[in-house]
Protein backbone atom coordinates (compact mmCIF):
# COMPACT_ATOMS: atom_id res chain seq x y z
CA UNK A 1 0.00 0.00 0.00
CA UNK A 2 3.02 2.25 0.39
CA UNK A 3 4.88 4.07 -2.32
CA UNK A 4 3.14 2.26 -5.18
CA UNK A 5 0.90 5.14 -6.11
CA UNK A 6 1.98 8.15 -8.10
CA UNK A 7 2.03 11.35 -6.10
CA UNK A 8 -1.30 13.12 -6.67
CA UNK A 9 0.51 16.35 -7.37
CA UNK A 10 2.00 18.27 -10.28
CA UNK A 11 4.52 20.78 -9.06
CA UNK A 12 6.35 23.36 -11.14
CA UNK A 13 7.89 26.79 -10.89
CA UNK A 14 7.38 29.69 -13.27
CA UNK A 15 8.77 33.18 -12.84
CA UNK A 16 8.41 33.94 -9.16
CA UNK A 17 5.65 31.45 -8.62
CA UNK A 18 5.39 27.86 -7.54
CA UNK A 19 2.31 26.10 -8.86
CA UNK A 20 1.01 22.97 -7.10
CA UNK A 21 -1.80 21.20 -8.96
CA UNK A 22 -3.39 18.93 -6.37
CA UNK A 23 -5.33 15.84 -7.42
CA UNK A 24 -7.81 13.33 -6.05
CA UNK A 25 -8.73 13.23 -2.37
CA UNK A 26 -6.93 15.31 0.26
CA UNK A 27 -7.11 13.83 3.73
CA UNK A 28 -4.78 13.24 6.68
CA UNK A 29 -3.40 10.11 4.98
CA UNK A 30 -2.16 11.94 1.89
CA UNK A 31 -1.46 15.40 3.31
CA UNK A 32 1.96 14.53 4.75
CA UNK A 33 3.52 13.62 1.40
CA UNK A 34 1.97 16.64 -0.29
CA UNK A 35 3.36 18.87 2.44
CA UNK A 36 6.89 17.48 2.06
CA UNK A 37 6.91 17.86 -1.73
CA UNK A 38 5.51 21.39 -1.71
CA UNK A 39 7.74 22.57 1.13
CA UNK A 40 10.84 21.17 -0.59
CA UNK A 41 10.05 23.23 -3.69
CA UNK A 42 9.12 26.34 -1.69
CA UNK A 43 12.34 26.27 0.29
CA UNK A 44 14.43 25.83 -2.88
CA UNK A 45 12.65 28.50 -4.92
CA UNK A 46 11.48 30.97 -2.25
CA UNK A 47 8.76 32.23 -4.63
CA UNK A 48 6.62 35.36 -4.19
CA UNK A 49 3.48 33.31 -4.71
CA UNK A 50 2.36 29.73 -4.15
CA UNK A 51 -0.60 28.77 -6.33
CA UNK A 52 -2.55 25.79 -5.01
CA UNK A 53 -4.76 24.57 -7.85
CA UNK A 54 -7.69 22.47 -6.62
CA UNK A 55 -9.25 21.85 -10.08
CA UNK A 56 -8.69 18.09 -9.89
CA UNK A 57 -9.38 17.66 -6.19
CA UNK A 58 -12.53 15.61 -5.62
CA UNK A 59 -12.59 15.58 -1.82
CA UNK A 60 -11.02 17.53 1.00
CA UNK A 61 -11.53 17.51 4.76
CA UNK A 62 -9.95 19.75 7.40
CA UNK A 63 -6.56 18.13 6.75
CA UNK A 64 -6.55 20.19 3.55
CA UNK A 65 -7.15 23.31 5.62
CA UNK A 66 -4.09 22.42 7.72
CA UNK A 67 -2.15 21.90 4.48
CA UNK A 68 -3.00 25.41 3.21
CA UNK A 69 -2.40 27.05 6.61
CA UNK A 70 0.98 25.36 7.04
CA UNK A 71 2.18 26.48 3.59
CA UNK A 72 0.91 29.99 4.30
CA UNK A 73 2.97 30.09 7.48
CA UNK A 74 6.08 28.94 5.59
CA UNK A 75 5.82 31.37 2.67
CA UNK A 76 5.10 34.27 5.02
CA UNK A 77 8.63 33.86 6.34
CA UNK A 78 9.82 35.64 3.18
CA UNK A 79 6.61 37.67 2.72
CA UNK A 80 5.17 35.44 0.02
CA UNK A 81 1.46 34.89 -0.62
CA UNK A 82 -0.82 31.90 -1.24
CA UNK A 83 -3.45 31.78 -3.98
CA UNK A 84 -6.13 29.10 -4.13
CA UNK A 85 -7.46 28.25 -7.59
CA UNK A 86 -10.56 26.39 -8.76
CA UNK A 87 -11.97 24.70 -5.65
CA UNK A 88 -15.17 22.69 -6.28
CA UNK A 89 -18.25 23.88 -4.33
CA UNK A 90 -17.92 21.18 -1.65
CA UNK A 91 -14.26 22.11 -1.11
CA UNK A 92 -15.06 25.82 -1.07
CA UNK A 93 -17.58 25.07 1.67
CA UNK A 94 -14.84 23.63 3.92
CA UNK A 95 -12.54 26.57 3.06
CA UNK A 96 -15.27 29.09 3.84
CA UNK A 97 -15.92 27.45 7.21
CA UNK A 98 -12.22 27.72 8.07
CA UNK A 99 -11.97 31.34 6.91
CA UNK A 100 -9.16 30.50 4.49
CA UNK A 101 -10.16 33.49 2.38
CA UNK A 102 -8.63 35.66 5.11
CA UNK A 103 -5.13 34.29 4.45
CA UNK A 104 -5.31 33.39 0.75
CA UNK A 105 -7.08 34.85 -2.27
CA UNK A 106 -9.43 32.45 -4.01
CA UNK A 107 -9.65 32.43 -7.81
CA UNK A 108 -12.00 30.72 -10.19
CA UNK A 109 -10.00 30.51 -13.42
CA UNK A 110 -6.82 28.62 -14.36
CA UNK A 111 -3.49 29.89 -13.10
CA UNK A 112 -2.23 32.66 -15.37
CA UNK A 113 0.52 31.65 -17.78
CA UNK A 114 2.93 34.12 -19.30
CA UNK A 115 1.38 37.22 -17.80
CA UNK A 116 -2.24 36.52 -18.73
CA UNK A 117 -4.61 38.59 -16.64
CA UNK A 118 -7.66 36.39 -16.97
CA UNK A 119 -7.87 35.69 -13.27
CA UNK A 120 -11.04 36.74 -11.59
CA UNK A 121 -11.78 36.82 -7.93
CA UNK A 122 -14.53 34.39 -7.01
CA UNK A 123 -17.09 34.67 -4.28
CA UNK A 124 -16.24 32.36 -1.42
CA UNK B 1 -37.85 5.08 15.30
CA UNK B 2 -37.88 2.15 12.90
CA UNK B 3 -34.51 1.16 11.48
CA UNK B 4 -34.77 0.55 7.72
CA UNK B 5 -31.20 -0.55 7.15
CA UNK B 6 -27.96 -0.76 9.05
CA UNK B 7 -24.34 -1.73 8.65
CA UNK B 8 -21.31 -2.25 10.81
CA UNK B 9 -17.67 -1.84 9.94
CA UNK B 10 -14.51 -2.29 11.92
CA UNK B 11 -10.99 -1.61 10.76
CA UNK B 12 -7.54 -0.88 12.22
CA UNK B 13 -6.63 2.77 12.75
CA UNK B 14 -4.33 3.04 9.73
CA UNK B 15 -4.60 6.31 7.87
CA UNK B 16 -5.18 4.50 4.56
CA UNK B 17 -8.56 3.48 6.02
CA UNK B 18 -9.80 7.09 6.20
CA UNK B 19 -10.78 6.95 2.52
CA UNK B 20 -12.24 3.45 2.91
CA UNK B 21 -14.44 4.53 5.84
CA UNK B 22 -15.93 7.62 4.23
CA UNK B 23 -16.45 5.84 0.91
CA UNK B 24 -18.18 2.88 2.62
CA UNK B 25 -20.53 5.17 4.56
CA UNK B 26 -21.31 7.18 1.45
CA UNK B 27 -22.11 3.97 -0.48
CA UNK B 28 -24.43 2.92 2.36
CA UNK B 29 -26.13 6.35 2.36
CA UNK B 30 -26.66 6.23 -1.41
CA UNK B 31 -29.92 4.33 -0.80
CA UNK B 32 -31.39 7.63 0.49
CA UNK B 33 -30.75 9.28 -2.89
CA UNK B 34 -28.78 12.19 -1.44
CA UNK B 35 -27.72 15.21 -3.46
CA UNK B 36 -24.04 15.56 -4.34
CA UNK B 37 -23.75 18.21 -1.63
CA UNK B 38 -25.35 16.02 1.04
CA UNK B 39 -23.06 13.14 0.13
CA UNK B 40 -20.00 15.43 0.29
CA UNK B 41 -21.16 16.66 3.73
CA UNK B 42 -21.49 13.10 5.02
CA UNK B 43 -18.14 12.01 3.62
CA UNK B 44 -16.39 15.02 5.10
CA UNK B 45 -17.93 14.58 8.57
CA UNK B 46 -17.11 10.84 8.64
CA UNK B 47 -13.57 11.57 7.48
CA UNK B 48 -13.11 14.05 10.34
CA UNK B 49 -14.38 11.64 13.01
CA UNK B 50 -12.32 8.71 11.70
CA UNK B 51 -9.20 10.91 11.41
CA UNK B 52 -9.67 11.98 15.04
CA UNK B 53 -9.77 8.32 16.10
CA UNK B 54 -6.61 7.56 14.11
CA UNK B 55 -4.60 10.68 14.98
CA UNK B 56 -5.76 11.44 18.53
CA UNK B 57 -7.42 8.38 20.09
CA UNK B 58 -4.75 5.86 19.15
CA UNK B 59 -1.86 8.22 18.35
CA UNK B 60 1.21 6.03 17.69
CA UNK B 61 -0.65 2.76 18.31
CA UNK B 62 -2.96 0.81 16.03
CA UNK B 63 -6.38 0.06 17.51
CA UNK B 64 -9.77 -0.75 16.07
CA UNK B 65 -12.26 1.84 14.83
CA UNK B 66 -15.93 0.78 14.78
CA UNK B 67 -18.64 2.32 12.63
CA UNK B 68 -22.32 1.52 13.04
CA UNK B 69 -24.55 3.32 10.55
CA UNK B 70 -28.34 3.20 10.51
CA UNK B 71 -30.94 4.53 8.12
CA UNK B 72 -34.16 5.41 9.95
CA UNK B 73 -37.60 5.53 8.37
CA UNK B 74 -37.71 9.34 8.10
CA UNK B 75 -34.65 9.45 5.77
CA UNK B 76 -32.42 10.12 8.72
CA UNK B 77 -28.95 8.62 8.79
CA UNK B 78 -27.24 8.02 12.13
CA UNK B 79 -23.54 7.15 12.08
CA UNK B 80 -21.74 6.11 15.24
CA UNK B 81 -17.94 6.13 15.12
CA UNK B 82 -16.30 4.54 18.14
CA UNK B 83 -12.75 3.92 19.30
CA UNK B 84 -11.17 2.36 22.38
CA UNK B 85 -8.37 4.89 22.49
CA UNK B 86 -7.16 7.42 25.04
CA UNK B 87 -10.42 9.35 25.39
CA UNK B 88 -10.91 13.11 25.70
CA UNK B 89 -10.61 14.73 29.14
CA UNK B 90 -12.50 17.89 28.21
CA UNK B 91 -14.95 17.30 25.34
CA UNK B 92 -16.21 20.89 25.39
CA UNK B 93 -12.70 22.25 24.91
CA UNK B 94 -11.91 19.65 22.20
CA UNK B 95 -14.96 20.80 20.26
CA UNK B 96 -13.99 24.47 20.27
CA UNK B 97 -13.06 25.63 16.75
CA UNK B 98 -9.28 25.88 16.25
CA UNK B 99 -8.50 23.98 19.48
CA UNK B 100 -5.86 21.37 18.72
CA UNK B 101 -3.37 19.34 20.73
CA UNK B 102 -1.14 19.12 17.65
CA UNK B 103 2.00 21.20 17.98
CA UNK B 104 3.28 20.90 14.39
CA UNK B 105 0.85 23.51 13.07
CA UNK B 106 -0.40 21.05 10.45
CA UNK B 107 -3.75 20.22 12.07
CA UNK B 108 -6.32 22.98 11.81
CA UNK B 109 -8.33 22.16 14.94
CA UNK B 110 -11.50 22.28 12.86
CA UNK B 111 -12.56 18.63 12.86
CA UNK B 112 -15.53 19.01 15.21
CA UNK B 113 -16.47 22.39 13.69
CA UNK B 114 -16.69 20.71 10.26
CA UNK B 115 -18.79 17.85 11.69
CA UNK B 116 -21.15 20.32 13.36
CA UNK B 117 -21.45 22.49 10.25
CA UNK B 118 -22.12 19.58 7.89
CA UNK B 119 -24.39 17.39 10.03
CA UNK B 120 -27.69 18.14 11.79
CA UNK B 121 -26.51 16.76 15.11
CA UNK B 122 -23.14 15.75 16.60
CA UNK B 123 -22.90 13.99 19.95
CA UNK B 124 -19.62 13.10 21.64
CA UNK B 125 -19.24 10.75 24.58
CA UNK B 126 -15.79 10.08 25.93
CA UNK B 127 -14.07 8.53 28.90
CA UNK B 128 -10.36 8.97 29.49
CA UNK B 129 -8.59 5.66 29.01
CA UNK B 130 -11.73 4.00 27.63
CA UNK B 131 -12.41 5.67 24.32
CA UNK B 132 -14.68 8.02 22.42
CA UNK B 133 -17.97 7.65 20.57
CA UNK B 134 -19.03 10.29 18.07
CA UNK B 135 -22.60 10.11 16.80
CA UNK B 136 -23.43 12.01 13.63
CA UNK B 137 -27.02 12.50 12.42
CA UNK B 138 -28.46 14.02 9.29
CA UNK B 139 -31.81 13.99 7.54
CA UNK B 140 -31.36 13.49 3.81
CA UNK B 141 -33.82 15.53 1.78
CA UNK B 142 -33.56 13.16 -1.13
CA UNK B 143 -33.32 14.55 -4.64
CA UNK B 144 -36.78 13.28 -5.48
CA UNK B 145 -38.31 15.37 -2.68
CA UNK B 146 -36.98 18.70 -3.93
Amino acid sequence: MKGDKAMPLKLYAEENKVVACLMGEIDHHGAGRLREEIDGMLERMRPDTLILDFREVTFMDSSGIGLVMGRYRLIRQWNGAVEIHNPAPSIKKVMRLAGLDRIASIHASPPAKGGSTEKTEAQV
Amino acid sequence: MKVCNEMKLSFPSRSANEAFARTAVSAFAAALDPTIEELADLKTAVSEAVTNAIVHAYQEQIGMVYIHAKILENSRIVIRIRDKGCGIADVKQAMEPLYTTCTTGERSGLGFAVMEAFMDKVKVRSQVGRGTTVTLEKTILSKGAE
